[in-house]
């Protein structure tokens, strides 16, 4: 079958709902494809609350805030279990369900795509790849979607905000979770759910550990850990066992951005505050671009995506001048790559290590924002007023603020 | 006052993702003398609960007979204290229940006494 539309989102996660439902408010053709038999991506398996907050006002689950975010694409065409082979350069997307190949041609696409989790096999860790090893979003989804339980003892690698939600969830359903280990000298995740996810439940949390072997006959039955040094290297004499049989991993994910593979990406897609990638007709938005902390941040994000890539459809809006955002001194991670000046936008910036009292600088902009306690897991956000078109990159650079009082 | 006598907690709120960190100073009678570093209200409320009653809202699923799906996530309409989790949970893993179920369907009304429903986060529909 052939279709013809303005805009095509790709992925129904929660960045690809808030994409089609603004593109649809600017009054154009939108068909929105997802893989699943159901939007929400991982929204779905993600029961908890905490969720919504900023983009809905209300402390949601997972499930909620999908199914808020969907009751506003009633009269959008959404093409479920359907898997994009390939997106070319004159705007044609070509897709299989189980009716065969379509073609869609368009005007504009918003990649809503996610990540993936980096698997414990892409580790350097010796031992069989043997069974009871799981990405932590798989145990939930397991857990939590399919009513199956991963296994009875659990030591969890990587203490992101998956794998901190996944101790907790585990425990509860009975699930003993001996250990949390932590490579970095601080928890990878955001701070309440240390405490909640945590502490709450008496969980250790070993900071600069990691696993250094695993052992077992085809189930898992041992995991080794040990200390680190600053150069992550194992310590001799600090080794630990674990008796469990399952081992889940939290190690990280990585922004999908396949089919497209034309568009400038490092890993995710680098885009403009209007979301738009190096193809001026591709915009891209949520954790296909970065890895972002909040769902909320990704719903803003896909709500930007869709409303640029609606008027880019209808000639309203075109790639202007591009300014590059260069990433300063003590900063991991910037978001966006570009800014359009005559537009504002949103800074999402990472600091790469941990500071007490963090000044973040935005040069030649005059722009400072102090930040107490900054850390790499919890994003900082900045707005930006459009600026001087005269402009050709601004820096965004942190440090650690010197008390005057001091 | 002399505050050497007292006791002082640094929480981190959970209230929401903004995660403030909080300092309780309160005495051992769990008299409160000070909460600081809370961005707003919420953030009082939850350092003067903490040093007594730590409250949490419980997020879990149940079970689901012909539905779309074998479980339905469920969570409490408000906080119930931490030191309830394991009981509730052993009322909550018995329940099953049967398609279609919507969002915001009330499964336990009052669970065990604390004034707070346990309700549906997901619909499910019937198979």
């Amino acid at each position: 079958m052939k279709y013809k539309t303005d805009v095509v989102v790709i992925g129904g996660g929660a960045a690809g709902m808030a994409a089609a439902y603004r593109a649809k408010k600017e009054g154009v053709k939108v068909i929105l494809l997802e893989r699943d038999e159901d939007t929400g991506g991982v929204l779905n398996q993600c029961i908890h609350n905490g969720f919504g907050l900023q983009y809905f006002r209300k402390d949601l689950t997972g499930p909620e805030f999908k199914e808020f975010a969907k009751e506003r694409l009633e009269d959008i065409e959404i093409l479920y279990g359907t898997y994009v082979l390939e997106v070319r350069k004159d705007k044609v997307i070509t897709f299989v369900d189980k009716r065969g190949i379509h073609e869609i041609e368009t005007k504009a696409l918003v990649m809503a795509t996610g990540a993936r989790e980096r698997h414990f096999n892409s580790l350097p860790v010796p031992g069989k790849r043997i069974t009871g090893v799981f990405t932590a979003g798989l145990a939930q989804r397991f857990i939590n979607l399919e009513n199956l339980k991963p296994g009875s003892k659990a030591v969890i690698l990587g203490s992101g905000d998956i794998g901190l939600i996944m101790a907790r969830r585990l425990t509860l359903e009975g699930i003993k979770v001996e250990a949390v280990l932590e490579i970095m000298p601080y928890p990878g995740g955001l701070e309440r759910n240390v405490q909640q996810c945590l502490k709450d439940f008496d969980i250790p949390l070993y900071l600069s550990h990691t696993v250094i072997a695993i052992e077992g006959d085809r189930r898992l039955e041992k995991v080794i850990a040990a200390e680190v040094d600053y150069k992550w290297d194992p310590i001799p004499g600090t080794e630990k066992e674990f008796e469990v049989d399952t081992l889940i991993t939290s190690v990280g994910l990585i922004p999908q951005t396949k089919p497209v593979d034309f568009a400038e990406a490092d890993p995710g897609f680098l885009v403009s505050n209007t979301n738009q990638t190096s193809e001026e007709w591709i915009f891209a938005a949520g954790n296909c671009t970065v890895i972002f902390d909040l769902v909320d941040y990704v719903a803003k994000e896909g709500e930007k995506a869709g409303k640029y890539a609606a008027l880019y459809a209808k000639d309203e809006y075109k790639q202007g001048k591009k300014v590059k955002v260069r990433k300063g001194e003590n900063i991991g991670v910037i978001h966006p790559a570009y800014i359009d000046p005559t537009q504002e936008s949103t800074l999402y910036v990472r600091v790469s290590k941990v500071f007490d009292r963090a000044s973040i600088k935005i040069e030649p902009l005059d722009v400072e924002v102090i930040e107490d306690e900054a850390r790499p897991p919890e994003m900082v956000v900045i707005k930006l007023k459009p600026f001087d078109e005269n402009i050709n990159e601004i820096e965004v650079m942190a440090d650690e603020l010197i008390s005057k009082l001091g | 006052m002399n505050s050497s006598q007292n006791l002082v907690k640094e929480l981190t709120c959970v209230r929401c993702p903004l995660g403030c960190k909080v300092r309780i100073e309160y005495t051992a009678k769990k008299e409160v003398i000070d909460v600081s570093g809370n961005k707003c209200p919420r953030g009082r409320e939850y350092a003067i609960q903490e040093i007594s009653d730590p409250h949490r809202i419980l997020v879990t699923s149940v079970k689901v007979k012909n539905g779309k799906y074998n479980l339905a996530s469920v969570k409490t309409t408000d906080a119930i204290p931490l030191r309830l989790f394991d009981e509730a949970m052993k009322i909550i893993e018995k329940i099953v229940i049967e398609a279609p179920v919507n969002r915001g369907d009330i499964i336990i009304k009052n669970l065990l006494e604390t004034g707070v429903d346990l309700i549906i986060t997901r619909s499910v529909e019937r198979l």
